[in-house]
């Protein structure tokens, strides 16, 4: 029997090794992190302990720097202007829900995951991380279905709204629940313009470039440049739900080949992470 | 609410303290927490008689008659017998009779709000009370400060305040005045009170106030001289509550203005305030509530609440703990008003005729405040079916204090293309569903007696006329009128009712109307067309919440909710012709 699929994108091969490792990588920072979240720290403190858990660890480069939200914040609430996305001085309160994102570049493979959690008990934001188990199997499903991202996108809203929640990707940059993330060239000097690692930029900018020639694009938004069945490649996918000032979501990459047997045609790159763990402890 | 026994029941006993004998009624188990009711100025503990058996099925409820009044004797002379150190020492030698081993819940209204302040903010008291309710009666040392703050520092308007609150206080000038007020209250004055109160108060009749009242009235006016010039122009400065303290606030009170409680923060480590719209007589006219707020007030201090998530909403103060039902609350603007009630503490009744949506807006609202909530599924439309709605909510959860008549449905098309079902359908829900509502819900309200709100979603198109939806506006316009009438009828009982009329809101209405005329492929198209148009337009039905919450809270009557349906509404005012321009356009589906 052979796995072998385009793009050497089968479920062990090396190539996705490293995805994985990297993936795991990010997520144990996450869970590190907010570990050691106590009262009264803000969210540029919280960012630079990612920052810092993660250079020690031998990560140079970045897609993107890490985030950190706290309390409504979560939820992008007021939110106008990209800028606003970039940590403030908002202490973290007893109670109060928080988000640590990252994309960390380990080895030349990305990583960009979201980690929720909150400082004691927050019941809205435990009910919102219970749903996007739902969320998940969709995104799954349909894109095995090989139906259009577009569509999908419409689907997830829909069950948001039929599970009386908000979409806060939509506040993302073009509204996106997903981006493709690819492999990244290590440089001595890798300089990042507005929280981005340019050499990511520069790949994400390519792969627009050539996606627009071909009838796709690397951004996965409600926009007519994603009415286009899914594209082989890695996804980092991000739902993230919003309700009346908290916030929810997972990101984690989707492997997406061009397979014809459905089962190896799209798979969650990991399901060893904390949210897939949770859900199965809570059945 | 059942009410367990009357006043009558009530044992009785008598305890001697300073040279008087105090007469001192008791309710239920005196194995549960004592609540001690202190009562005001011209009143006898009788006051109490609707609140205390209410209270008396959780609580061993203690009731005296302050010296000098009812059945209590009077001190001798009058004259410096009435001065706060003395009434302490008689709620001191009450709750030691009656609680020796255990700390009591203090509640006072009026003139018993005013000693009780004296009692939870001297030394000598400290552990002898676990909490303590006011209601229309501040501490005369707060007042006083409050006075001096403003003479001090006289902005214009902290002296707008002052004398806002000076005018209210002419009683206590004229009660300064030597021997005439006791010649009026023993004269006429006595003789028409019941029906001053019954008039001006809004205070039902029912037994009270007793015979006693022209000897209470006479012998009180002793409290005012002997204490409130002295403590007014000397405050302690130590007046610090050393017990947590619920402030009840009536909006309506002809005596106080709410103003005088501003700072009370300073004075009160933990308080937590509520606020009715109602008169000064409120344990007459609002017992209920008071019971839910003293029962839910004093079992939190006790410990003994359920571990659960607290109210952080605007108006927690008004809301916490009132029945709220809404329908429609599956979606929408039903949905957000459901959740904003629920952040404000009230327990909701979520009504949808989709199961799955009623059940999550009452598990969401459980989640972000609501003490409890439940969902019920029924078609609004059905009168048998609203029928046992009302029936089984009044048995298991009480007699609703808000309603929210909320659903409805869309319905596109012009005139000859709507047939005689589409009218009957539309007319069903938006008008008969209301209709029902009001008819049940309101009918609950009103023979209750104690107040409550009822809010009819109506809509811009009920007064913006439009060749596009014939049938719709129809049927808002009648939800309209509806609540203006009902409006006029209700006004003498407390009972408010406010028509919201919002223009284009993010709703799921669109995906789900009926547009007349067409096949259902167009239908699709139209419905997905007009779903894009209200998302670009993108008004979210939170505003919408906000808004019903705020006009519950002011009594509003028609309230236009974004911007269009607000210039709708002037130019049907000002510029009827204009509108009537703007109904010719073609809608662009
Ligand atoms: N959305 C708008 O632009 C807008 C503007 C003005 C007025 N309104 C009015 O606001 C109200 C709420 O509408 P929305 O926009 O939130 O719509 P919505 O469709 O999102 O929500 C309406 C809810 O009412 C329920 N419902 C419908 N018929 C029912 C019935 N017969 N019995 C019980 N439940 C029923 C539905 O299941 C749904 O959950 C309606 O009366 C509507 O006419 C809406």
């Amino acid at each position: 029997m052979t796995t072998a699929v385009t793009g050497g994108l089968s479920v062990d091969s090396a190539e996705l090794r490293g995805f994985r490792q990297v993936q795991q990588l990010a997520y144990a920072c996450a869970e590190a992190v907010a570990a050691r979240l106590e009262p009264g720290i803000t969210e540029r403190e919280a960012a630079r302990m990612q920052r810092e858990w993660l250079r020690e660890r031998g990560v140079r480069d970045w897609f993107h720097l890490p985030f950190a939200w706290f309390g409504d914040r979560t939820a992008f609430v007021n939110f106008r202007i990209p800028l606003q996305f970039f940590p403030t001085n908002r202490r973290l309160e007893p109670g109060m829900p928080f988000i640590l994102d990252m994309a960390p570049v380990y080895d030349g493979y990305t990583a960009d995951i979201g980690y929720s959690g909150s400082l004691g008990i927050s019941p809205v934001q435990d009910r919102l991380m219970a749903d996007l188990e739902a969320h998940r199997e969709l995104i799954l499903r349909e894109v095995r279905e090989r139906r259009p991202l577009r569509e999908i996108y419409e689907d997830v809203d829909r069950l948001m709204v039929r599970q009386g929640y908000a979409n806060r990707h939509r506040a993302y940059p073009f509204g996106v629940i997903a981006h493709k993330v690819d492999r990244v060239k290590e440089r001595r000097w890798s300089p990042h313009v507005f929280g981005f690692g340019t050499q990511s930029l520069k790949g994400l900018a390519s792969d627009a470039l050539h996606g627009h020639r071909d009838g796709w694009s690397p951004l996965w938004s409600p926009y007519r440049f994603s009415d286009h069945p899914p594209q082989p490649g890695l996804w980092a996918v991000e739902p993230h739900l919003g309700f009346r000032g908290t916030g929810a979501k997972f990101e984690e990459i989707l492997v997406v080949t061009d397979s014809r047997d459905p089962e190896q045609s799209a798979f969650w790159l990991d399901d060893d992470l904390p949210h897939v763990r949770r859900w199965a402890e809570e059945k | 609410m059942t009410v367990p026994v009357t006043l009558e029941e009530a044992r009785e006993r008598r305890v001697q303290t300073g040279g008087v004998e105090l007469c001192v009624a008791e309710l239920g188990d005196p194995g549960q927490p004592t609540v001690i009711l202190v009562h005001g100025y011209p009143d006898s503990k009788e006051v109490w008689s609707e609140v205390a058996p209410r209270l008396a099925g959780r609580f061993h409820v203690v009731l005296y008659d302050v010296r000098g009044h009812g059945r209590s004797t009077a001190p001798k002379p009058l004259r410096g017998g009435f001065t706060l150190k003395k009434l302490t020492d008689d709620f001191l030698a009450v709750a030691d009779a009656v609680s020796p081993d255990r700390p009591v819940h203090l509640v006072g209204h009026d003139w018993g709000s005013v000693q009780a302040w004296e009692f939870a903010t001297v030394k000598r008291t400290e552990g002898r009370i676990a909490s303590f309710t006011s209601m229309s009666g501040p501490s005369l040392d707060h007042f006083g400060h409050w006075i001096n703050s403003r003479l001090k520092r006289p902005t214009p308007r902290r002296v707008g305040q002052l004398l806002g609150q000076g005018a209210k206080s002419w009683y206590v000038y004229a009660l300064h005045t030597p021997v005439l007020p006791e010649l009026a209250w023993r004269g006429p004055l006595g003789k028409t009170w019941p029906r001053i109160l019954e008039r001006m108060e809004k205070v039902p009749g029912s037994g009270y106030p007793t015979s006693s009242l022209p000897t209470d009235a006479a012998h009180g006016a002793w409290l005012y001289r002997d204490n409130v010039r002295a403590r007014l122009r000397h405050p302690r400065q130590d007046a610090y509550a050393h017990a947590p303290v619920q402030l009840i606030t009536p909006l309506g009170d002809a005596f106080l203005s709410e103003r005088l409680y501003d700072e009370l923060e300073l004075w009160v480590p933990q308080l937590t305030r509520r606020t009715l719209p109602a008169k000064h007589w409120i344990p007459r006219s609002r017992p209920d509530q008071l019971a839910s707020w003293i029962t839910e007030f004093v079992t939190s201090v006790e410990g003994g609440r359920p571990e659960g998530v607290t109210a952080t909403g605007k108006y927690a103060d008004r809301f916490g703990g009132q029945l709220v039902l809404v329908t429609g609350a599956g979606s929408g603007i039903g949905r957000a008003t459901a959740y904003a009630f629920a952040e404000a503490g009230a327990r909701v009744v979520a009504v949808d005729r989709d199961v799955e949506a009623a059940v999550r807006t009452a598990e969401m609202s459980r989640l972000i405040g609501a003490p409890e909530a439940w969902p019920e599924t029924v078609d609004v439309s059905d009168e048998q079916a609203m029928e046992k709605l009302a029936a089984k909510v009044a048995a298991e959860y009480g007699v609703v204090d808000v309603l929210v008549n909320n659903a409805g449905i869309g319905l596109s098309g012009s005139f000859f293309d709507t047939t005689p079902e589409d009218w009957k359908k539309v007319l069903d829900v938006n008008l008969w569903g209301v209709i029902h509502g009001c008819r049940l819900f309101g009918r609950q309200m009103a023979e209750r007696g104690q107040g409550g709100h009822i809010v009819n979603t109506a809509s811009a198109a009920a007064y913006q006329p439009s060749k596009a939806l014939p049938a719709y506006s129809t049927s808002k316009a009648a939800v309209l009128m509806l609540s203006e009438c009902l409006r006029a009828e209700l006004a003498g009982q407390g009972i408010g009712v406010t028509a919201i009329c919002p223009g284009l809101v993010n709703t799921n209405i669109t995906s789900t109307a009926h547009f007349a005329g067409v096949d259902a492929e167009e239908e699709k198209r139209r419905q997905k067309k007009s779903a894009r148009l209200y998302g670009l337009r993108n008004y979210p039905p939170e505003k919408v919440a906000d808004a019903i919450l705020r006009a519950v809270v002011r009594g509003e009557a028609v309230v236009p909710v974004t911007p269009e349906a607000r210039g709708a509404y002037l130019m049907s005012r000002f510029t009827p012709r204009a509108l009537r321009r703007i109904a010719r356009l073609e809608p662009p589906l």
